[in-house]
């Protein structure tokens, strides 16, 4: 493209409800092209019913999409080629090997059919080719939905949930191929349940819960911002709790069954004191996390 | 490829891969011509069969009226004997010029029948002895009418029935099972055309119905059921293609409406098991009461059936077409019409 670089994606102030219930109230974010850009949140948070709308899948009651300079809805035709889209439910034609799912997801694209395999490679199921959709593990079916969505190589991604199900390896697949894909200039917009994926892959995050974002940024400047102290474990017995309380630095420590947990905003000068007193085996260091994002921001514990 | 070829290819796929679709689609309405094939199979050999005593011009232009099944007797009492017992409703004896004619009087039909045939015979030969030109003359030509032979009438109507079947169903359980695996929603996100994706379907219905077609006359024209076709049945292609499309029809109207595969199969099986019942596909609908015959008439299948019984067994030309595809056309666009307004993507 050329001139200025149009936003990939621009929402503004779309809301969506059901009855009573603001399943989505007024979400506004852009995304730039080539990002990566992660909403993370819990169950019935209006993760999905924001895609969707971004998607054009569904109409908002309210506010604006922008995709690529067009808008999604009503159904926009020029727009669909440009667009890949995994649903959270994977969406397969009955019967159908997964080769022949490629195939003909391909084909709605104009794509040829040699793409089928060049994708089953890309998502690992070569050796799945002939299998029908419905015989394959709950985490091949996601591959396999994953390669339908990227099968016409979209400049544009929305994936739900796409590790979902999903064992650490096949997780840690998926992220080197989302990545390479970024790598190729493409923009991704994706949800999760898994906080910790999520600092490592996005550009920025949003985090939304019931129908709102409470806060957007790169996962690091979220996390920094949040001003959290971080934790050292110790094993328990190493130290009494008293002692820990009066190395320099620290601020608190609890004791429970089998650890003893020091908190500190200045982590460096606390781990020397430990290092001089010899406590250092098993020690582990947790800084903060999205997680604690989470907490702060909603009071509630995160649970995916 | 294009995506209509390879949303057809993957839904015949999916359609040869599904066991139970195929066994709905031919072998269930095929055993149903089969048993009735073969249950009503000999009720069509009506000739009558009588005791015949002597020989001579008069019983052997008898046996060639193809109406009249003689059974030979040496002598009048035998003869008489079996009309007596009520084993045979007549007897003729022939000695010399002298034609006697001894009927049961309990059947009166029979006698009937038969009185008219022999005194035809009997005349049409005084004719010839007398070397007298006829001033009349009687022209007979055979149409196949009403009171076809089972086989007949059996493989139009369940052929009709099996379309109705393929036709409704196919629809309807593309379209719930489409709708809830999300494949609907994911095609509506591809750039392709609402018209190829319904297009594409309904060819594929219509190759099934052709199949279908194909493999029933194929089964009933065997010697064991004896089916013949006549002229024209080449005339039945238009009719199996409208037919499809009335049918297809009605499955997007039921599929519209239900939410899941067996809502969809149970309100599609509600529609079309009367509507079989009705339209003749078991029995001729001309042996039903008048006003049953009449609430008939709002069916696309008896409207079908008609016209595939004038086309493939009746002999008659695509003037029998007119009515039937008008019909099946109407129907197609006004239950097409209201399917499209009732359409839905998803749940
Ligand atoms: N079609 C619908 N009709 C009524 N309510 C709906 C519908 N779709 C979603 N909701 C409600 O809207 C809210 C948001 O749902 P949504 O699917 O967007 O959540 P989510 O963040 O994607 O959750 P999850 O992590 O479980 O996928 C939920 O409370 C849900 O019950
Ligand atoms: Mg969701």
């Amino acid at each position: 493209m050329t001139g200025a670089r149009i936003p990939a994606v621009v929402v503004a102030d779309i809301r969506k409800s059901y009855g009573e219930l603001k399943a989505v109230d007024g979400v506004s974010f852009t995304v730039a092209e080539g990002e990566f850009f992660g909403i993370l949140g819990p169950n019935g948070a209006g993760k999905t019913t924001t895609l969707e709308i971004v998607e054009g899948l569904r109409k908002p009651d309210g506010g604006q999409v922008t995709l690529l300079g067009e808008q999604p809805w009503p159904r926009n035709p020029k727009l669909l080629p440009r667009i890949g889209v995994q649903l959270q439910a994977s969406s397969f034609f009955e019967k159908l090997t997964a080769r022949e799912q490629l195939q003909t997801f391909g084909s709605l694209y104009g794509v040829s059919r040699r793409t089928a395999d060049e994708m089953l490679e890309l998502v690992g199921l070569t050796d799945k080719a002939d299998v029908q959709e419905n015989k394959l593990s709950g985490g091949q079916r996601q591959r396999l939905s994953i390669a339908c969505a990227l099968v016409h190589d979209p400049d544009l991604v929305f994936l739900d949930e796409p590790t979902a199900a999903l064992d650490p390896q096949a997780r840690r697949n998926l992220w080197d191929v989302l990545r390479a894909i970024q790598a190729r200039g493409k923009t991704i917009v994706y949800t999760t349940h898994y906080l910790d994926e999520a600092e490592i892959l996005c550009d920025r995050v949003a985090i939304m819960d019931r129908g709102r974002i409470l806060a957007m940024d790169a996962p690091a400047t979220l996390v920094r911002g949040l001003d959290a102290p971080t934790h050292v474990v110790l094993q328990k017995g190493l130290l009494t709790r008293e002692a820990a309380r009066g190395i320099t630095g620290v601020e608190d420590a609890h004791e429970d069954e089998v650890s003893l947990t020091i908190s500190t905003r200045k982590p460096a000068p606390v781990l020397s004191a430990l290092a001089e007193r010899g406590t250092l085996d098993g020690l582990q260091v947790r800084t903060a996390t999205l997680e604690d994002v989470f907490l702060d921001l909603t009071g509630r514990e995160y649970r995916a | 490829m294009t995506a209509f070829r390879s949303l057809s290819a993957a839904m015949v796929k999916g359609f040869l891969r599904d066991k139970m679709t195929l066994f709905f689609v031919f072998l269930f309405p095929l055993m149903f011509l089969v048993v009735f094939g073969l249950l009503l199979g000999d009720s069509g050999s009506d000739k009558t069969k009588i005791a015949a005593v002597g020989e001579g011009p008069v019983l052997s232009t008898l046996e060639q009226t193809g109406a009249i099944e003689l059974e030979k007797h040496p002598d009048v009492a035998s003869a008489r004997q079996k009309v007596d017992d009520g084993d045979l409703p007549a007897a003729v004896v022939v000695s010399g010029d002298r034609v006697e004619l001894i009927y049961a009087a309990s059947d009166q039909v029979a006698a009937g029948t038969v009185t008219g045939i022999v005194s035809g015979v009997v005349d049409k030969i005084n004719l010839g002895a007398a070397d007298v030109t006829p001033r009349f003359t009687l022209e007979t030509k055979s149409v196949e009418d009403a009171s076809l032979k089972p086989i007949q009438y059996l493989t139009p109507g369940i052929l009709s029935w099996a379309i109705s079947i393929s036709g409704v169903f196919g629809s309807a359980l593309t379209m719930v099972s489409w709708r809830k695996k999300q494949v609907l929603r994911r095609i509506r996100l591809a750039p392709v055309s609402t018209t190829t994706v319904l297009t594409s379907r309904v060819l594929v219905s219509i190759g099934t119905a052709v199949a279908q077609g194909v493999v029933f006359v194929a089964v009933a024209l065997l010697p064991l059921f004896g089916l013949r076709l006549t002229g024209q049945w080449y005339l039945a292609l238009p009719l199996l293609v409208l037919g499809t499309t009335a049918f297809f029809a009605i499955g997007m109207l039921v599929g519209a409406f239900c939410k899941t595969e067996e809502a969809a199969s149970g309100a599609a099986n509600i529609v079309i098991m009367p509507m079989a019942f009705l339209s003749g596909t078991f029995f001729p609908v001309e042996n039903a009461p008048g006003w049953l015959q009449t609430v008939s008439y709002i069916f696309p299948l008896r409207h079908m059936n008609d016209g595939m019984l004038d086309v493939l067994v009746r002999g008659k030309g695509v003037e029998a077409l007119l009515l039937p595809s008008a019909v099946l056309i109407a129907f197609t666009l006004v239950v097409g019409f209201i399917a499209a307004r009732i359409f839905r993507w998803e749940d």
